[in-house]
């Protein structure tokens, strides 16, 4: 299809899966009067004809393009996330047994997932030739790897599944966040309260049986807003991004709308908290 | 501006008395739990800005049957309301989650054509959208609300109407709407001339209704 044609310039009327790929991934420089062309072209026998061509092709597009984009969905978010958590948690684990093995044949030996990849491309001790020794460092190295390969997949696909949460949170903090919720309509249920504390259920246990005092935050502690902000005034913080995140998982659930200004509202919220000087009552102040 | 006259509504547009509530109504199937009776379903300008800019009276031009693309169509309220009364329509939407509602909405509507694409890419469906409708409905709610517009012009007709709906809050959280609307009001003139503002206030905060026509 060139870009001065129109969608129906290549396909045949009775052909419904040709129309619905033109319309989904033709494209055209300049509008033109495609209703007269179409008829000139014999594409269709009347203008009725052609209207009742468009809205069978735009049906099943539109249709299929939002199929589609579902099945970039929560669930495959969930997976990816904690396949990724679970890479980079062995490839650490793997690299400090491989630190302190190859501590025993070269007292130089450095440390960590860095130095399993300097070892796996020979670029150390010949003492550490060991093809053992360097077949792990080759597997600490590939599991690194397969961890970044994942973060960039969740990266890409959760401003898919959820814009605003994305763009509220980095896309990692958010998939984590539709993770620990076991899926983004759970976390679209939980009030905000709940949010502020997911990934800290080690600590709300020990609270409540008594033996520590009531985490202020769970994961969106990395968030950039409470981490940035004074140690005093963290609590405000976590409660206001945990409310931004859960109306940013609503929208994101229930209609999926992009609503910008949720990202504008949360940084006049946080610049509020982070001018109080220390000392202010950081407490029950907000909401 | 003059005194404000009644504005007719646009043919396939009528009021009609809901229970005892007289209310802008069109003839179609009913799309999200609107109150009906008979054929008529209520338009609800509180959930439309559209509907609310027709209670204002506003000067939109249309009189019925016109060729339309609307932007920003999200489940389909307004512009189902749009199919009911208009000619061929195009809507335009790019969040996957309420296209799925604009499916069931056009499923029962011939001349209303769903399109998952976005406003701000007009060669990603000027494919398909004929050139010189005669009006362009916008309500997308995003920042660059003046810049879609202008992106747009293309597939208006020289005589043809601009529709828009601007959300303050969108452009910027932190400034006054009167602030806002004039630099969308600004960057608009760059294309269009504008007609008639008015705010909208009564039912949408913060939303301004612009009429305007291509220059
Ligand atoms: C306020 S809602 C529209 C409501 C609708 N006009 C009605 O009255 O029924 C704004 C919609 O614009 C959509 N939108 C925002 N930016 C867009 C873009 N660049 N292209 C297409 N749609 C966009 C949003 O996804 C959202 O669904």
């Amino acid at each position: 299809m060139n870009t001065t044609d129109g969608w129906f310039a290549d396909v045949d009327r009775d052909d419904p899966d040709a129309m619905a790929t033109a319309v989904r991934e033709g494209h055209a420089d300049e509008p033109r009067d495609w209703p007269a062309i179409a008829l000139e072209a014999g594409f269709a026998d009347d203008e009725d004809d052609y209207y009742d061509a468009v809205h069978e092709a735009t049906m099943a597009a539109t249709r299929a393009a939002v199929t589609e984009r579902e099945r970039a969905d929560d669930r495959q978010l969930v997976h990816a996330v904690r396949a990724m958590d679970d890479c980079s948690r062995t490839a650490n684990e793997l690299a400090e047994r491989l630190a302190e093995w190859a501590g025993t044949i070269d007292p130089e030996a450095g440390t960590g997932v860095a130095y399993a990849r300097e070892l796996a491309r020979g670029e150390t001790d010949d003492a550490l030739e060991e093809p053992v020794v360097r077949s792990l460092a080759a597997r600490v190295a590939d599991l690194a790897d397969e961890a970044d390969d994942l973060r960039a997949f969740v990266e890409r696909q959760t401003p898919a599944v959820a814009p605003n949460l994305a763009a509220l949170a980095d896309p990692v903090l958010a998939a984590r966040l539709i993770s620990l919720a076991g899926g983004l309509e759970e976390l679209a249920k939980k009030p905000s309260g709940t949010i502020q504390v997911l990934g800290a259920e080690d600590a709300l246990f020990a609270h409540l049986r008594g033996h520590a005092p009531s985490p202020k935050h769970g994961i969106i502690y990395t968030h950039d807003a409470v981490r940035g902000t004074h140690p005093e005034n963290r609590g405000s913080a976590a409660r206001a991004v945990a409310g931004k995140l859960a109306i940013a998982a609503r929208v994101d659930h229930y209609s999926g709308e992009v609503k910008p200004e949720l990202e504008a509202e949360l940084a006049e919220r946080i610049e509020t908290i982070q001018a109080r000087t220390a000392g202010d009552d950081g407490g029950a102040d907000d909401e | 501006m003059e005194v404000p006259t009644m504005s007719e509504l646009p043919t396939g547009v009528t009021r009609h008395t809901f229970d005892g509530t007289d209310r802008l109504a069109t003839r179609g199937e009913p799309v999200y739990g609107e109150p009906t009776d008979g054929a008529w379903r209520a338009w609800n300008p509180n959930r439309s800005k559209l509907g609310a800019m027709l209670e204002l009276d506003m000067d939109t031009g249309l009189a019925g049957g016109e060729t339309v693309l609307y932007l920003g169509a999200a489940s389909g309220t307004t512009v189902s309301h749009v199919a009911d009364f208009a000619g061929p329509t195009y809507a335009v939407e790019f969040a996957a989650r309420p296209v799925r509602d604009l499916l069931d909405a056009a499923e029962s509507r011939p001349r209303l054509f769903p399109l998952l694409k976005d406003a701000r890419k007009p060669e990603t469906y000027a494919h398909v959208v004929e050139s010189d409708v005669d009006v362009i409905v916008q309500d997308v709610a995003t920042r660059g609300q003046a810049r879609v517009a202008l992106e747009n012009r293309r597939f208006l007709a020289d005589d043809g109407r601009l529709l828009l709906a601007v959300k303050a809050r969108s452009e910027d959280v932190t400034r006054e709407p009167a602030a806002v609307f004039a630099d969308v009001r600004e960057e608009l003139s760059g294309g269009y001339e504008i007609l008639e503002t008015e705010r909208l206030e009564a039912y949408h905060a913060d939303h301004l209704g612009i009429v305007a026509r291509p220059r």
